[in-house]
């Protein structure tokens, strides 16, 4: 009887914890928890290398502002620039990229980490920082740690082809090695979401070859067209920005992190009357509905909070440190600094002894030859009247 | 004021607590140059009475003023002593005297590992990597290729009896660029980043558009004590910079901070025990706001007069609560530098060349002798067969030699000389060399614009006009307490000359694909039409028939009668 009653009375409980997660799920909280990832990432590429170029670093400078100013933190965002124009000495205003001309907005700022400069940008490079594979003693500030839960934003730019990326004038990614990046990436859990955007000439046939799942793509051109610049700055002498990511930064200058803003205006961003190219993008690989992703999913890092009222105990503090005791070894002696130049001991100074090293192949070679033409000319019966 | 921590009395277990003494001292030192140019140097340094190299229990944990990223690495890989610079712009020795703390151009990275350690190569490797990351420079590039270990330069600048030069490693990166990426975590080193004191005047672009910008790390252990019964370690941030005459000051030799920085000060440090700000008024510019404190120094061989500002009172900033110094000065005659070096490549072409360096003493009647110290890359094969020293048209042969032939690919050139030089003097010091072809994937992408060669340093004892200062005392302003004085009548300095940039003879990397398209075209069209003549056989094809016709053969067949032709 009373089991019965038990049953019941579970029966009852568990119907009434459904119907409360289901009243959760569909509430503004339950909303709220939805979204799959729980962090962060950025890696931007700017691959072109001189001083006319400067517009491409531009570009990857704008949406690192923008990605900061959103919310993701240094220590999360993988910035490469192939080349420096900031500091460069054809600059009129060093330590300084402009966006707009008459020098209106100054992308580089005063807090800027590089990860990866100059030569350090090259394709193997940028795969092994997307796959992870870098050697051991990579610091953590050059590596994407991302895990299964992270969303990835990933921005291209610089000179590219129908089916190729240029970096730096001297090498080239073709879409199915990037491709292959990112079924590797998949297949070690290194994301949950991606948004791989890119600003090149013909720069939508670097995305017609991925096959992974979760992989929201933008370009700025389609195959067979070109990406143009904006506009010139006439005291620095060359063009500020891409076209595609100059409207882009105009888009996202608008964006701050409560924004609602969803993918479906990121893909109205620079339609052809702005443009002149025209803008493609690509969602087939991406599970959820693009009018349900907000920009700040992938753009900004927007923290989830959740308030507690329960106190929680917290361990005991941290010892002060201990001071040296002064009973234990004492140096009674004083110690001395070096002498810089000691003219008397360096000109004494005996050489180094050596390691020595067993000899190499080429001596081996040389004293067998030698000996077996020793051993040739003479014979071994001689050997005894040698010896 | 006082660093603020946590005191407990008491014992436990038989130890004392006590609070780990740490101290932060900021200093500022302006000196206006003879040529209109103006010299700022900034000096960070933190003091920490403690043992990095401990193991176990007695592990350093708690970090204070000591930036955390520092210590780790030092007790990692066991550092005695690290000192890293990067410069941009090259120091003009003839025009703007000594610098205080001299530096080459690009990076330079020279550590002396603490003699417990069994693998110096596999640390400095991985020790590069780690402070690449640190300072978002391209420091990684260091390697055995350009690692040298020099036998006798380099004396470790702190506390130590060990000089086993097997134990450091220097290595520069004259290409190296310097930019806001790399100032930004240089900042945040500081106990009170660029928030407050006397780095809220490092604002990038303005100490970017100058002559010269050389920021720096120094760690060492260094005496506690006039006794030096006990050691601590200091970490000396330091950043120098020459602000041009006519780019950043119009042309007029009248300064102030605000157009040297666009910034004014405003407090000091909370967690600076001194923060000061000196100006050499040896010359005697017009100063103001005045202030009745003045010190004398005696540094690099000369007594100098400062003015002394200190930040921690709270009169220097008047009723406005901001400080702007202002400057003025008609500044004719410099004290000229006594030892003065500069560096150049001769020749003609592609193959050979011949790198000169010149060595001059301005002494009038002292001779001294100096360390030259030149690491040069293995592809420019130095032919030692043909190195001269001369001075005053005369052969000057060096007291001490020590070279270290380059390996291909391993390892650089190593030359190193002690050499008297002569009062009044010039000496000169040839080396042919010849160049190399590289591989050609090791070309760097833009190979047309050369391939660096890292500066020549040399290091002398120069007497010293003035009698220097050995007491050591913990007054005594930064800015001449960097070097260690050991004897009145001479004083240490370095010389960095420039670098070189010298052009490798470069392939034209477009010949492949240009050979390839070529032999394609020739193949197909040469060959390719030859083989069609002469296996091409040709068949006479009738034409289709008309449908009509196709309908009526079919009906044809179906009756089995003979079909139209």
């Amino acid at each position: 009887m009373s089991h019965d009653f038990l049953q019941m009375h579970l029966k009852a409980v568990i119907s009434c914890l459904l119907i409360f997660l289901y009243k959760v799920h569909t509430t503004k909280a339950g909303q709220f928890f939805s979204s799959g990832h729980t962090n962060n990432w950025a890696v931007l590429v700017c691959t072109s290398r001189f001083w006319f170029n400067y517009r491409h670093v531009a570009n990857t400078l704008s949406v690192y502002r923008s990605v900061k100013r959103l919310g993701i933190p240094d220590s999360h965002i993988v910035l490469m620039l192939a080349d420096d124009m900031a500091c460069n000495y054809r600059n009129p205003k060093p330590a300084t990229v402009f966006s707009h001309k008459n020098m209106e907005l100054n992308v580089y700022g005063d807090d800027v980490e590089v990860d990866y400069r100059g030569y350090e940008v090259t394709v193997e490079n940028f795969l092994r920082v997307l796959t992870g594979r870098l050697p051991p003693s990579t610091p953590r500030s050059k590596r994407l740690l991302s895990d299964d839960r992270s969303n990835i934003l990933i921005y291209l730019t610089g000179h590219g082809g129908n089916g190729f990326l240029k970096f730096q004038d001297s090498e080239e990614i073709s879409n199915m090695e990037l491709a292959d990046a990112f079924e590797q990436m998949w297949q070690k859990r290194r994301y949950n979401e991606l948004l791989f955007i890119i600003d090149t000439c013909q720069g939508a046939s670097m995305y017609e070859r991925f096959y992974s799942p979760n992989l929201m793509a933008l370009a700025s051109s389609q195959v067979g067209e070109d990406s143009l610049s904006h506009q010139p700055d006439l005291a620095i002498g060359v063009h500020l920005m891409d076209k595609y990511t100059f409207y882009l930064l105009e888009f996202l200058e608008e964006v701050h992190p409560a924004s609602q803003a969803n993918m479906n205006d990121l893909f109205k961003v620079c339609p052809q009357s702005q443009c002149v190219s025209t803008p493609g993008h690509r969602t087939d690989l991406f599970q959820r509905d693009p009018g349900s992703v907000l920009i700040t999913d992938f753009f900004g890092s927007v923290r989830k909070v959740e308030i507690t009222k329960d106190t929680i105990n917290l361990t005991s503090p941290v010892e002060p440190p201990i001071q040296r005791s002064g009973s234990g070894d004492i140096q009674i002696e004083s110690l001395t600094y070096v002498d810089q130049l000691p003219v008397a001991e360096i000109i004494h100074q005996k050489p180094k002894q050596k390691d020595w090293h067993p000899p190499d192949g080429f001596i081996l070679g040389l004293w067998t030859l030698i000996l077996l033409v020793f051993f040739q000319t003479y014979g071994i019966k001689h050997l005894k009247h040698i010896f | 004021m006082q660093s603020f921590g946590i005191s407990l009395d008491g014992t436990k277990n038989g130890e004392t607590f006590a609070p780990a003494k740490d101290q932060f001292q900021e200093e500022l030192v302006i000196r206006p140059l003879h040529s209109g140019d103006i010299y700022a140097s900034f000096q960070f340094r933190t003091l920490w009475d403690t043992d990095f190299l401990q193991e176990g229990q007695k592990k350093v944990s708690h970090y204070r003023l000591f930036p955390k990223s520092l210590g780790q690495v030092l007790s990692k890989f066991s550092v005695q002593e690290l000192h890293i610079s990067f410069t941009q712009g090259f120091w003009r020795t003839m025009q703007w005297g000594q610098p205080f703390i001299p530096s080459p151009p690009g990076a330079e990275l020279w550590v002396w590992f603490h003699d417990t350690v069994s693998d110096v190569d596999g640390n400095w490797k991985e020790l590069t990597n780690v402070l690449s990351g640190i300072f978002c420079a391209s420091l990684n590039f260091i390697d055995m290729t350009n690692t040298v270990q020099p036998s006798a330069s380099f004396k470790p600048l702190g506390l130590g009896n060990a000089t086993d030069h097997r134990f450091l490693r220097y290595a520069t990166l004259p290409r190296e660029i310097v930019c806001t990426e790399n100032l930004t975590p240089w900042k945040k080193l500081l106990p009170c980043g660029s928030k407050a004191g006397l780095a809220v005047l490092m604002k990038s672009e303005k100490l970017f558009h100058s002559s010269f910008h050389s920021q720096a790390v120094h760690i060492r252990p260094i005496c506690q004590d006039e006794q030096c019964t006990s050691k601590a370690w200091e970490l000396r941030q330091t950043l120098n910079v020459v602000f041009d005459h006519y780019t950043s000051g119009q042309g007029k030799k009248e300064w102030s901070l605000f157009k040297m920085f666009s910034r004014t000060l405003t407090e000091a440090c909370p967690l600076a025990s001194s923060s000061k700000v000196y100006v050499d008024i040896t010359d005697n510019p017009e100063l103001s706001p005045a202030t009745p404190l003045l010190s004398q120094a005696v540094v690099l061989g000369d007594r100098r007069t400062y003015s002394v500002y200190d930040l921690t009172r709270a009169e220097t900033f008047g009723q406005l609560r901001s400080f702007n110094l202002l400057l003025r000065w008609k500044g004719d005659n410099m004290l000229r530098p006594l030892l003065h070096a500069e560096r150049y490549v001769a020749g003609f072409g592609l193959q050979t060349g011949e790198i000169h360096t010149v060595i001059y003493n301005n002494h009038p009647y002292r001779a001294f002798p100096v360390l030259l110290m030149d690491s040069v890359p293995w592809y420019l094969q130095l032919y030692i067969h043909t190195l001269t020293v001369t001075s005053k048209s005369r052969d000057n042969k060096p007291s001490y030699i020590h070279y270290q032939p380059a390996k291909d690919r391993h390892r650089p050139h190593l030359l190193e000389m002690l050499i008297q030089l002569p009062p009044h003097s010039m000496t000169e010091v040839t080396v042919q060399f010849e160049r190399a072809l590289l591989k050609w994937t090791e070309y760097t992408p833009d190979p047309n614009h050369g391939f660096y060669v890292g500066s020549s340093v040399v290091s002398a004892l120069v007497p010293s006009m003035v009698a220097m200062s050995t007491n050591f005392t913990q007054d005594q302003p930064l800015f001449s307490s960097f070097v260690p004085v050991k004897e009145e009548s001479s004083y240490f300095v370095r010389v960095y000359t420039e670098p070189l940039l010298v052009n490798l003879p470069t392939p034209d990397f477009s010949m492949p694909y240009n050979v390839i398209c070529l032999t394609c075209t020739v193949v197909a069209v040469g060959y390719g039409s030859f083989y069609n003549l002469l296996t091409r056989t040709f068949q006479v094809d009738e034409p289709s028939p008309p449908l009509a016709k196709r309908l009526a053969n079919f009906i044809r067949r179906i009756r089995g009668v003979p079909l139209l032709a």
